[in-house]
Parts: C-alpha cells; sequence; structure tokens
C-alpha cells in the first residue's frame, strides 16, 4: 500500500459545479416527461387507441426483364387486393357475408383467415388479390360501411408473351414463412422471385418499398397522412436471349417435349432457352389457386421442370465427340486408324450392335463421326478404358453444373468404376465402358451441359459460363452491372485435334452418308452431331422397332448440336426431343431451323 | 483488505436505492414482455437470474480493497481490451452487429465489461499523476489512447451506444481532474472540426438514426416510427399512468426493443408521469449519492473511481430515457437496472460494489 496519501481536497470546491449540473439535466428531463404526459396527454392518449398511426406499406414496382435488344419479357401492371385489419373489425357475420358474397368465397375461410391467433397485431389480412374490376366495384360501393375493409393497390407481374420463356424467367409470389426466417429484409406478405431469373436478380430486381405513416380514425379509416417514402423501383434487367428465336424455339417444338437453346459460342450468351411444356407465369402473379397448383405438380411432363438445366439425360451418340477427343488425345487412334464394322461386336460373351445392321465396313475416325458408327466407337471406348474416358468426359464439363445463373441446376453423372463401387456396390463391367463410348450406359447429362459441349468446340475450346444476363440498368437507364464472358476451362484436346473433330461434324450434315444430312441449309454449312439416347434397353438381336410402334415413355430421346457457320460459328444450338426418335430426323431439322432464323433475324437487323 | 470490519461498513442507502431500482426493473419486465416468447424460461425470471449473478461480482468487487484494483487496473483493462479484439475475431453475430462472445452457458458481451476496466485505468492514471494547476492538451494523450483504443474497436463492432458512454465517461472524468481552460477551447474546437470524418466513419443505420433524431421525417417507416411509438406510449400514459399491465401500446410490438433499450417507453406507459418522475428521482438520489461518495473517499483513486462509476450510470440514464423520450438519437443503450439484459445488469452491479467499495475504505487510515 502506498502510505504517501493525502487526502484530496482538492476536489471539494468542484464537487458543487457536478452537483448542480447533474440536478439541471435531470431537471431538463423532467421537463420533457411532463410535456409528454401532461401537456400532450390528451393528443397521446388518442393516438395510442386502437393504434391510431400505422404504417401502410407502398409496395415497390419490381424492375422489369428485358431481352437483348429491351424487348419486354416481364412488365408490371396495377392491381387491387381485398384486405381486412382485423383489428378494426367490428361487425365479423357481416363483413365475411358481404365479402363471400362480393368475392365468391366461402364465408368460413374469411372468417378463419381474419381470427387467425398466429398473426402480429394490427397485420392486414389479405383475403383475395388481384380482384376484378367487377368485384373492385361492388366492394367500393357496398363496402365503405364494412369496418376493417380496405383495398390496397399493388403492382403485380405483367408477361404480355404468355408463357414465353415461362422457365427460364421463373415466377414471383408470397415470400413463404421458411424464407422469412433466412432472408433480412423482408417482411411477412412481401413478393419476392421463387425461381428463374426472378430468383437469381431479386435483389436488383425487387427495389424498396416505400410507406405511409397514416393516422386513422376509431374504425380505421384514413384520416390524414403524417409522413411518407416513395418507395424505389427496382433494376431492369436485361438477359442475352433473343425474344424473335426465343419464340420461334417455342413454336418449333410446337406439342413436343424437350429443349431448344442456343448460345452464342464467342462469349456464351444464351440466345434462346425454350422448354416444352412450360406453364403460365401470370398465374402466379396474383397468388396461384390450390387447384391450377395441383394440376401443375400432377402433369406428367412436368411442366414446371426447367429441362435445360435440371433435366437428365443420356447423350448417345453426341457423346462419340467426347469418346473422339479422348482417342486422339491419348494416342489410341490417330485420324487414319481404320476399324471395321460388320453390324455387330462381340465382346465377351455378348454381341454390340451398331445402329446400322448391315455395318459400315472399314472405319475411320472421320466416316465414324459423320456417319456415327457405334462399332468404330466400341473399340476406342475399349481401348480407353472407363477411367480415361470419363477423365475426357470431366474436361468438357460434364459431371458437374456449368454455373449458369439459375437456381436448381443439376450436375449430371459421368460414371467411374469408383463410383459404381460405391453407389451400386458392383464392379465396372467392361462391356459397359463400350456403352459408355456411345454415351450410354450410366451417363447423365443437361441439355446445357451438352450444348457448352458444343459451344467450346465451335469456339476453338473455350469452355464458357453460359451467360443469361447481359446487363442490369437503373430506372435512369444507368448502367449497374454489365456481365462479361467468363472463361471456365479450356477442352483437354489439342487444336490439330479439334480440327479433326471440327471437320468431321460438317460433314454429318454435308455428307451423303451424313447422319445429318437432312438439315443442309443454302447458304450456309452446318456443322453438327446427331444423337439418339435409348431409354430402354433392347434385349435380343431383332430389329429396333420404330418409335411409332414403341409406347411414347419407351422410345428413344433424339438429340442434335449444331454450330454454324463452321469456319467462324456464331451460334451453337442443341436440341432434344423427349421420345422423338431418331436425333437425326426428329431433332436436327429442329437445330436448322433455329440456325435459319437466326440467320434471317441477323441480315435483317444489319 | 478482506476483513470483518468492510461489512460492518456496507453503505445502507446506496444498497436499498439499488434494490428499489432492481425491484421495480423486474415488476416491469414482467408487465413488458408479458406478451413476448421467452423461450424456456420467462425475460423477468432470466433477468432475475442475472441480477443475481450481479449482486454475486458486485459482493466480489467489495470485498477486495479498492487499491488493489489500482495495482491491477492497467492488467484488467488490458484483459477487457483483448475480449474486445476476440469478438471481433470470434464474435457472435447478433442482429447484424458482432458484440457477444460465448462464454460456456451465456454470451458475454466484453464491451461492457470495458466501462469498468476503463474507469479504473482512468482513475489510476489521473491518481498517480496529479497537476494541481490543471491538465494541458500533452497529458491527456495517454487517457485519450486509452479511451479511444476500445472506443474505435466497440463502434466498429457496430455498438455506438457503449462507444459514445466510453467517450462520455473520459470527458466527465478529465472534466472533474480540472482541465486548463485553453486546453478546453482548443478541444472543443478540434471535437467540431473532427465530426465531419467521424460522420464518414459511421455505418448506414448509425447515420439514419442520427438524422432521424435531428429530423424525425427523414425516416418515418423505421427509426423515426420507433421515436414516435416510444413518444405515443409515453405521453398517453398521461399523469397517472394506464395502470401496471394495462399498457397497449408498447406490447403490441411497435417497439422492437421495448424490453431492452425502450423500457422506459412500458413504464411510462403504465405508471405516466409520476411513476417515472418517482423512478428519475431514484436516479438523480443514486447519482448524486455516488458523487457523495467520491467526495468523502481518502484518496484521489477512490476519488476519481467514485466519480467515473457515477458519470457511468448517469450517462447511461440520460442518453436511454433522453432517447426514449425523443430528445437524443436512438443509440442502444440499455437503462441500469431496468433494462433486459445480463452484461448490462452485471457491468452495473460491479459499478455499484466499486462505490459500495470506495465508500467502506473511507475510514481505513
Amino acid at each position: 500500500m502506498h502510505l504517501r496519501r493525502r487526502e484530496p481536497e482538492e476536489f471539494r470546491p468542484r464537487y458543487r459545479y457536478f452537483i448542480v449540473a447533474a440536478i439541471v439535466i435531470f431537471l431538463t428531463i423532467f421537463i420533457r416527461l411532463w410535456y409528454l404526459q401532461v401537456v400532450k396527454e390528451q393528443e397521446f392518449r388518442l393516438l395510442s387507441e386502437n393504434n391510431r398511426i400505422r404504417l401502410r406499406k407502398i409496395p415497390a414496382v419490381r424492375g422489369m426483364i428485358m431481352d437483348r435488344r429491351g424487348r419486354i419479357f416481364v412488365d408490371n401492371r396495377p392491381s387491387f387486393n381485398a384486405m381486412v385489419m382485423p383489428e378494426d373489425v367490428d361487425d365479423l357475420m357481416g363483413l365475411t357475408k358481404r365479402l363471400s358474397e362480393f368475392l365468391d368465397i366461402h364465408p368460413a375461410g374469411i372468417e378463419h383467415q381474419i381470427t387467425a391467433r398466429d398473426r402480429p397485431p394490427f397485420h392486414l389480412v389479405t383475403i383475395e388479390r388481384d380482384i376484378s374490376w367487377k368485384e373492385l366495384s361492388l366492394l367500393k360501393t357496398y363496402g365503405l360501411d364494412l369496418h376493417g375493409l380496405e383495398i390496397s393497390i399493388a403492382p403485380i407481374r405483367m408477361y404480355p408473351h404468355g408463357k414465353v420463356a415461362a422457365n427460364l424467367l421463373g415466377y414471383v409470389g408470397e415470400i413463404d414463412k421458411e424464407e422469412l426466417k433466412r432472408k433480412k429484409n423482408y417482411k411477412m406478405g412481401d413478393c419476392v422471385g421463387k425461381c428463374g431469373v426472378e430468383w437469381t436478380w431479386e435483389g436488383y430486381l425487387r427495389g424498396i418499398d416505400g410507406g405511409r405513416q397514416v393516422e386513422v380514425d376509431a374504425v380505421g379509416r384514413e384520416m390524414r397522412i403524417l409522413n411518407q417514402v416513395r418507395p424505389l423501383p427496382g433494376h431492369n434487367l436485361y438477359l442475352t436471349i433473343d425474344l424473335d428465336l426465343q419464340r420461334h424455339g417455342e413454336k418449333l417444338l410446337g406439342e413436343k417435349a424437350g429443349v431448344i437453346m442456343a448460345m452464342d459460342p464467342t462469349t456464351g450468351e444464351v440466345l434462346a432457352f425454350c422448354n416444352n411444356p412450360s406453364f403460365r407465369p401470370a398465374l402466379f402473379a396474383g397468388g396461384i389457386s390450390t387447384k391450377e397448383w395441383e394440376e401443375l405438380v400432377s402433369h406428367p411432363l412436368h411442366p414446371l421442370q426447367n429441362r435445360g438445366i435440371q433435366g437428365l439425360y443420356p447423350p448417345g451418340s453426341v457423346f462419340k465427340i467426347v469418346t473422339a477427343a479422348a482417342g486422339l488425345e491419348e494416342g489410341v487412334i490417330t485420324p487414319e486408324t481404320s476399324l471395321s464394322c460388320s453390324g455387330i461386336y462381340y465382346f465377351g460373351k455378348r454381341g454390340y450392335q451398331c445402329w446400322r445392321r448391315g455395318g459400315h465396313g472399314t472405319v475411320n475416325l472421320y466416316r465414324g463421326l459423320t456417319e456415327s458408327c457405334d462399332i468404330y466407337f466400341y473399340q476406342v471406348g475399349e481401348r480407353l478404358g472407363v477411367e480415361r474416358l470419363s477423365r475426357y468426359a470431366k474436361g468438357f464439363g460434364l459431371g458437374k453444373p456449368t454455373g449458369i445463373d439459375l437456381t436448381g441446376e443439376k450436375e449430371g453423372l459421368v460414371p467411374t468404376a469408383e463410383w459404381k463401387r460405391e453407389r451400386l456396390g458392383e464392379p465396372w463391367y467392361p462391356g459397359e465402358t463400350i456403352s459408355l463410348a456411345i454415351g450410354q450406359s450410366y451417363i447423365l447429362l443437361t441439355p446445357l451441359q451438352l450444348l457448352n459441349v458444343i459451344s467450346s468446340i465451335a469456339n476453338g475450346g473455350v469452355l464458357l459460363k453460359p451467360q443469361i444476363a447481359k446487363r442490369v440498368e437503373d430506372v435512369d437507364k444507368k448502367v449497374l452491372v454489365e456481365y462479361q464472358p467468363q472463361e471456365i476451362a479450356r477442352l483437354p484436346i489439342s487444336t490439330e485435334n479439334l480440327d479433326v473433330i471440327r471437320k468431321a461434324l460438317v460433314g454429318v450434315t454435308e455428307d451423303d452418308h451424313g447422319t445429318g444430312r437432312a438439315v443442309r441449309l443454302a447458304g450456309v454449312k452446318i456443322a453438327g452431331k446427331t444423337g439418339t439416347a435409348q431409354v430402354i434397353k433392347l434385349r435380343g438381336m431383332g430389329r429396333r422397332p420404330r418409335p411409332e410402334e414403341m409406347p411414347y415413355g419407351s422410345r428413344d430421346h433424339a438429340w442434335f448440336v449444331a454450330y454454324a457457320p463452321p469456319d467462324l460459328p456464331e451460334i451453337a444450338v442443341v436440341v432434344l426431343v423427349e421420345h422423338g426418335g431418331h436425333g437425326g430426323s426428329a431433332a436436327a431439322p429442329l437445330a436448322r431451323e433455329m440456325i435459319r432464323k437466326y440467320l434471317s433475324l441477323k441480315r435483317g437487323e444489319k | 483488505m478482506i476483513d470483518r470490519k468492510s461489512w460492518a461498513q456496507l453503505d445502507g442507502k446506496l444498497i436499498i436505492l439499488t434494490l428499489v431500482l432492481m425491484t421495480i426493473g423486474i415488476v416491469n419486465l414482467y408487465s413488458a414482455t408479458i406478451n413476448l416468447p421467452g423461450g424456456e424460461f420467462p425475460f423477468y425470471q432470466r433477468q432475475l437470474f442475472w441480477l443475481g449473478i450481479g449482486v454475486f461480482f458486485g459482493l466480489l468487487v467489495f470485498l477486495a480493497d479498492y487499491r488493489y484494483y489500482e495495482e491491477f487496473a492497467y492488467p484488467i483493462y488490458l484483459l477487457a481490451l483483448l475480449s474486445i479484439v476476440s469478438v471481433l475475431i470470434y464474435g457472435i453475430v447478433v442482429g447484424g452487429a458482432q458484440r457477444w462472445i460465448r462464454i460456456g452457458f451465456f454470451n458475454l458481451q466484453p464491451s461492457e465489461l470495458m466501462k469498468i476496466a476503463l474507469i479504473l485505468a482512468l482513475a489510476r492514471h489521473f491518481a498517480r499523476y496529479e497537476m494541481r494547476e490543471g491538465y494541458g492538451l500533452r497529458d491527456l494523450i495517454i487517457p485519450a489512447v486509452i479511451t479511444l483504443l476500445p472506443t474505435l474497436l466497440i463502434a466498429k463492432q457496430p455498438d455506438l451506444g457503449t462507444a459514445l458512454v466510453l467517450v462520455f465517461i473520459l470527458l466527465s472524468i478529465v472534466m472533474f481532474v480540472k482541465i486548463r481552460f485553453r486546453s478546453l477551447l482548443i478541444l472543443l474546437t478540434v471535437v467540431i472540426l473532427a465530426t465531419p470524418f467521424f460522420w464518414v466513419a459511421l455505418k448506414d443505420y448509425q447515420r439514419s438514426r442520427i438524422l432521424t433524431f435531428l429530423n424525425p421525417d427523414m425516416d418515418p417507416l423505421g427509426a423515426g416510427y420507433h421515436i414516435i411509438q416510444s413518444k405515443i406510449a409515453v405521453g398517453s400514459g398521461g399523469v397517472w399512468g394506464k395502470g401496471y399491465l394495462h399498457g397497449t401500446q408498447c406490447k403490441l410490438q411497435f417497439l422492437p426493443e421495448h424490453h431492452t433499450d425502450f423500457v422506459f417507453a412500458v413504464l411510462g406507459e403504465e405508471w405516466g408521469f409520476i411513476g417515472c418522475g418517482v423512478v428519475l428521482a431514484l436516479y438523480l438520489a443514486l447519482i448524486l449519492w455516488g458523487l457523495n461518495i467520491g467526495m468523502k473517499a481518502k484518496d484521489r483513486f477512490g476519488t476519481i473511481l467514485a466519480f467515473g462509476v457515477t458519470a457511468m450510470i448517469f450517462w447511461h440514464v440520460i442518453i436511454n430515457v433522453g432517447m426514449v423520450l425523443g430528445i437524443m438519437p436512438i443509440v442502444g443503450l440499455p437503462l441500469p437496472f431496468l433494462s433486459y439484459g445480463g452484461s448490462s445488469a452485471v457491468v452495473h452491479l460491479m459499478g455499484i460494489g466499486l462505490l459500495l467499495n470506495v465508500r467502506a475504505r473511507r475510514h481505513i487510515f
């Protein structure tokens, strides 16, 4: 302890000041308290009754979604919603009765909503969204004396082109309880992008809600506006999609279930993203009814599924491009290597057929690709083995998501021996390598992955991230974000070997024996590859039945991938017709029409 | 020195004042949180538990002679500083702010403990470096560094309220130990000039809160709405209040923090001007008594320590009540003994423990 201490006399006189200061400051608080609680008591008491000062949301207008040339995909329109403030309801019976008459809803449902317990106090309850003009005029005319009823105006989504690009655009809906827990800055009843582009760009599209502080009278009628904050509209999004090409693709698909997608191989921009069957996103704008929802989810062809990124299919012969690349790069074949095809290839105890029963005779790589000789690729696959083959498949971006900015993208499956041991508990059989070489066995991929493969072959070997957004602009047309091409990887193939394959892909359509010879187009050459993916294994050695002789679900999927022009490609296309039969006849003509449309649009534009 | 005599020296007045405020706090908290889902235990029970912990720590602080704290003031300060740094690194984020660190079963808020640690450090510094003719600017560099280091770290969490209190504690102590008049003028000028830079460093929500305070029309949907609802709650209480458990405004969740930072609004609505007046008078009595304890202390350290603790309680009360009544910006500070919250209860009861300590040892020399 320190002993050299003096009593701190020096502070004594200063204490007086601090005591006075403390008392004065407390006095200020007292005066303020007196002002609020005594002088202004009546005013505040009135305001506190029935919560007279309320906040009303003014929802922001969601940003528009445009195509690459600024044509509107998704817009907004005003809508009227019938709401009820339960705290203001004095005659519940009367209110539910009138509302059920005007809106044609069961009164029990309305009463249940209004009297629900798990609701924050003074929170508006939505009785019906997007009411019709007739309902609005009924409510406005006869609903004036119904205390608690409120009509709110809110912008909702409008789709000038109906179903066009629905799976890509996605839809919006009221935020659900789960999302509410995860997301900050959202309140009950807010609108939120549920999937597709609406989901990904939610942050830009949403805007900032405004609000009004209003004073209401004892029965909830708005007396005056105390304060107002204007909402800030969301930002506008420009997609890479070309509206004309998109519509054309959807028209080409018609009633057929399938996918048509087009991409600019130099940038990775997706030009068309067609999916059939799809849905009318407008159904969701005003709140979808249970019945309509049931219909959508129980539809056998799954219209809500975005096949381009969520549908998984075996690639069939299109995969021969990968097998060829692997064979050349690994040196198990050269472009000149000739292998013989007699229509059937025996491996182990089994015979593996070529699609052409009579066989192709002596085949080199060029003919193997143009005529899609299965037996040629059986032998390449056998020489490669499963590990090398699947390594190349992964090198081409298969078995993992492309990274497109959409939710729910599937990664597909590139089988390996290890995978099979782990998942199925069985060893890999060499015969399965033979199937894998022609894109069968366990391999699964999405149409977008295949589009990415053909696009990277078109651009000389660069795997690009598929882009669907060009830029985001605010309402004053100021560019906020500009999306740039993004390289993911390089294909594991040399330029020389790539040229060999590219030459053969032109032969697919140009040669008289090419499997895609049906798709020639005057004025421009098309490089492509057909694929016919078996859905079920056919036993026996007999003639393979024609598609129309089989039940729909057992028919082959028809593939065609293409790009044009071959020397300086501007467009890459993938076509998948589910259970469409032969790629060369069912899918290839659609790809040709897409390319034709693209070229005519380009000519018209410039 | 821990001895039997110190128990006999326990200051009955201070203890009774504190107990009364704590009781009012629990009673009020019961009403404030009656509609709040509180998990396993209701809020008032949890707060009772915290007060129990606080009383334990307060007595612990009381037992050892405060002159030991002078010896260990700097190590204690460094420890607190370290825990603040660790909060920035390991802390858990609650409501967008990183203020808490999890220790065993409860979340500790080291920035609260820093208040006590800073008072100890400043008291030691000014006790050892005596300046009869008043401190000049150069003498204030070390105290300023001692204060600003934790202040900036805490402001970064962000916890503007606590950061503000630390600065206010420093300023109060500096005024108390006597600053030269010329230095005071220079200091004021610097503060005024530095304000714009400080402004830039604030987070968006902090800026909007201050702006809203200056002009409540600016953000009528967020903080502006809170101020208005808080004023309606207090004002509608009138002279006599709406009666215990009969408040409506606060419980309807218009005030999201009505059991923590806005708990005074609940009191105002239910107990009216009379109730608020009594509580404020109790706070004033506590503060005047705290000043008295400082005045009677036997050494410089004890005097400055008691003054610092009193200043801490004073600023909490003034800023919090001022905020609820709409005459101070919303900075998020608890009201001592009334607001729900463990760290605040523990720290303020430790403060009371220090006051008792200084009081009890005023004759020992």
